[in-house]
């Protein structure tokens, strides 16, 4: 079986954590803001997974499972806070949300 | 018994911890018989220690407690040293000390703070225990910063009065102007010799240090300053007619009898080294000269009963120095003890005449008071006999001793001995001033013996003193063996000593005619242009204080005025300053843009990961 060379893995990986960087700082609304940032947290998985298979260790997709579970707490504190902004803000746009200006 | 010598300094301490921790809760009786009973069992252990330490023939005793500190080379004990000169000391202090709280059982019997006042006494009469006592001059020193403390305690004792306050300030700095000078010649001794064991000292120093070398000089320089501080010497010797704020028992015990004298038994203690440094010791007999007779010229212009007598008693303390100078160290310290009897009985009479008169000072609204209050009479009388040295008081033969050794010391001796007699002269004409303004003539006041037996017994008790106190030898042979100058066997004319009976006793007659049968008038005397100058200029304590006022008190504060906002805070506040600046610079960052917050991390972590790549 012709295996997937180590860069294609990790160029996919970089994209794909750019496209989340990108979202990350352009998107006003929060919502896509969290959807970026799963987008960045998978982009670290799927590099991990690529290192574990290329080196035959374990180690990195313990990682994954591990980032995995970090994104689902995350997506549930997350979605906790926008719903408590709606009802607070009425708007779910981030730019709004500037109180703690110095 | 000697093993019990710490009890000594430790009764009256223990006496002042019980009135200090029970803060005035106790009844007045109890208090009276704790503050003086403590001060009266010192004395009987002072007087036990002195009958079996002078029986036993030794020439000194040493008590060390514990170690006090050690650190390197440095080490200084909490030990005791008894000799003759310390045993005339403890008895001085205890004995006078313990009839002067008996009478402060019936003197302060009214004031609300009846127990405050034993416990600063207590403390006092334990910090001079300590002082004299000490072995080393650190511990010497412990004592002599105690002394200091209670003093300023007691001036400013009626505190409410704003005008005492500044007094006890007064008395604290000036004296520690000498207390300072003091300490940086403990410094210069022990980088010098290496210890400050007085005994070791003493022997070192006679082994290292040539006659008249540089050190010698510079460190009994120091000393002395010390000495004159506490003292009342020139030059600092303005802080002690204001101490006179302070109750009376206060001027009788601590300004009178024997926290002033400490500055003598500090020379006398350190003998040695100022027979090393023969200028300086010549320079303490002129301080002694010119201080005795300034403040014998100030005491016959000032009508205030407690001044003249600080004043007398810084004349007094004039005449020890100039003992100590001439190397009359004996005589100095004969002197010392006559004085603490006669001058705690006149002060001690003086309270009772104030009292009787309801806190009256003013020796001219006095008058008469001869019928009404005969044992204060007889106790004037009696004091102001010794203090004049009138012959066969105690006075005559301390004071005579001093002069005579100034005779005999060669040099300058004869114009020192001349000063003396003057002012013995002046001291006639104060003192029995005092004694006809204020018993005889008439009387202004009504006023009613108060003397109950508390306030009675100390005054005939020290009035025996005063008239006998000159028979008494006292045991300093051993301590001044060497060096000693005019000791004992005096070879004098008749005509000196004749002269010497008489100038008081023409005093006394000058007193008589100007103060009693009014042939001569003072306030003729001051009317005219020079008298009147000199009677101001002398009033004033030869201006010292308005010199002291102009030189250093008015440019002190015209600097802390000018200075009010801190040159030294403009420093810091840069720093304030700068750290503002920063702040405000940061806070711009903080826009509340969280997506600016990310970028800003990213842009971090590029930047890092950058460095990493290239460095």
């Amino acid at each position: 079986m012709q295996s997937i060379p180590l860069e294609h893995g990790l160029i996919l990986a970089a994209m794909l954590f750019a496209i989340g960087l990108v979202g990350v700082l352009t998107r006003r609304n929060v919502v896509f803001v969290l959807m970026c940032l799963e987008i960045m947290l998978n982009a670290c998985g799927l590099a991990f997974v690529v290192a574990s298979a290329r080196w035959g260790h374990a180690d990195g997709q313990i990682m994954f499972l591990m980032i995995l579970t970090l994104a689902a707490a995350e997506v549930a504190v997350g979605l906790g806070l926008i719903i408590q902004m709606y009802r607070k803000f009425h708007t779910v746009d981030l730019n709004v949300l500037t109180q703690m200006k110095g | 018994m000697l093993d019990l010598l710490w009890l000594l300094p430790a009764l009256p301490l223990a006496g002042f911890l019980i009135l200090a921790l029970t803060g005035g809760s106790l009844p007045k009786p109890v208090v009276a018989a704790v503050g003086a009973g403590s001060v009266g069992l010192a004395f009987v252990v002072a007087a036990l220690a002195s009958y079996q330490f002078l029986g036993s023939g030794q020439e000194s005793f040493q008590l060390a407690l514990w170690n006090w500190m050690a650190a390197g080379d440095f080490s200084s004990a909490f030990s005791f040293y008894l000799d003759g000169l310390t045993v005339v000391m403890i008895l001085v202090i205890s004995g006078v000390g313990f009839l002067i709280h008996l009478y402060s059982t019936g003197f302060m019997i009214d004031d609300p703070s009846y127990s405050r006042f034993f416990a600063y006494m207590n403390l006092f009469v334990a910090a001079m225990l300590v002082l004299v006592l000490a072995d080393n001059l650190v511990l010497l020193y412990l004592g002599w910063e105690g002394v200091g403390l209670c003093s300023y305690l007691l001036i400013g004792f009626w505190y409410e009065n704003p005008a005492n306050g500044y007094a006890a300030r007064k008395a604290f700095v000036v004296t520690r102007v000498g207390d300072t000078s003091m300490a940086i010649g403990l410094f210069l001794l022990f980088s010098q010799l290496g210890t400050l064991n007085i005994q070791d000292l003493m022997h070192n120093a006679q082994d290292q240090w040539q006659v008249g070398s540089g050190v010698a000089v510079a460190a009994t320089l120091l000393l002395l300053g010390g000495a004159v501080g506490k003292s009342a010497q020139l030059p600092l010797q303005t802080w002690l007619p204001d101490a006179m704020a302070g109750p009376t028992p206060i001027s009788a015990l601590i300004h009178a009898a024997t926290m002033v004298t400490a500055g003598v038994y500090l020379i006398a203690r350190t003998h040695v080294l100022f027979e090393l440094a023969p200028g300086v010791q010549a320079l303490v007999a002129w301080v002694g000269l010119i201080t005795l007779l300034m403040a014998g010229f100030t005491a016959m212009t000032q009508h205030d009963i407690k001044r003249i007598l600080a004043y007398s008693t810084i004349s007094q303390i004039g005449y020890m120095f100039l003992g100590l100078g001439v190397g009359a160290w004996s005589a100095a310290i004969f002197h010392l003890m006559t004085h603490a009897f006669f001058k705690a009985l006149l002060f001690l009479a003086a309270g009772t005449v104030i009292l009787s008169l309801h806190h009256e000072h003013n020796i001219f609204k006095m008058g008469g008071m001869r019928k009404h209050l005969p044992i204060a009479f007889w106790s004037f009388v009696i004091g102001s006999a010794a203090l004049t040295a009138l012959p066969f008081t105690s006075g005559y033969f301390s004071k005579d001793e001093i002069l005579l050794a100034a005779l005999e010391s060669g040099g300058s001796g004869t114009i020192l001995w001349l000063g003396g007699v003057i002012g013995a002269f002046f001291t006639a004409i104060y003192s029995f001033r005092l004694v006809f303004v204020v018993f005889f003539g008439e009387n202004h006041h009504p006023a009613k013996e108060i003397t109950g037996f508390n306030m009675a017994a100390p005054l005939i008790v020290l009035a025996a003193l005063a008239l006998v106190g000159g028979f008494i030898h006292i045991p300093v042979d051993a301590v001044f063996s060497h060096g000693e100058a005019g000791h004992e066997e005096h070879h004098v004319s008749v005509f000196i000593h004749g002269l010497m009976i008489a100038i008081p006793i023409i005093g006394v007659g000058v007193a008589y005619l100007f103060f009693y049968s009014k042939t001569w008038s003072a306030e003729k005397l001051v009317a005219s242009g020079l008298g009147a100058n000199l009677h101001k200029f002398w009033f004033s304590g030869w201006g010292m204080d308005k010199l002291y006022q102009t030189i250093f008190v008015a440019p002190f504060i015209t600097l802390a005025r000018v200075n009010r906002k801190d040159i030294i805070d403009v420093l810091v506040g840069l720093l304030v300053t700068l750290t503002s600046f920063c702040n405000r610079l940061l806070v711009r960052t903080q826009t509340g843009y969280l997506r600016w917050y990310a970028a800003s991390v990213m842009a971090g972590v590029v930047i890092l990961m950058a460095l990493g790549v290239l460095l």
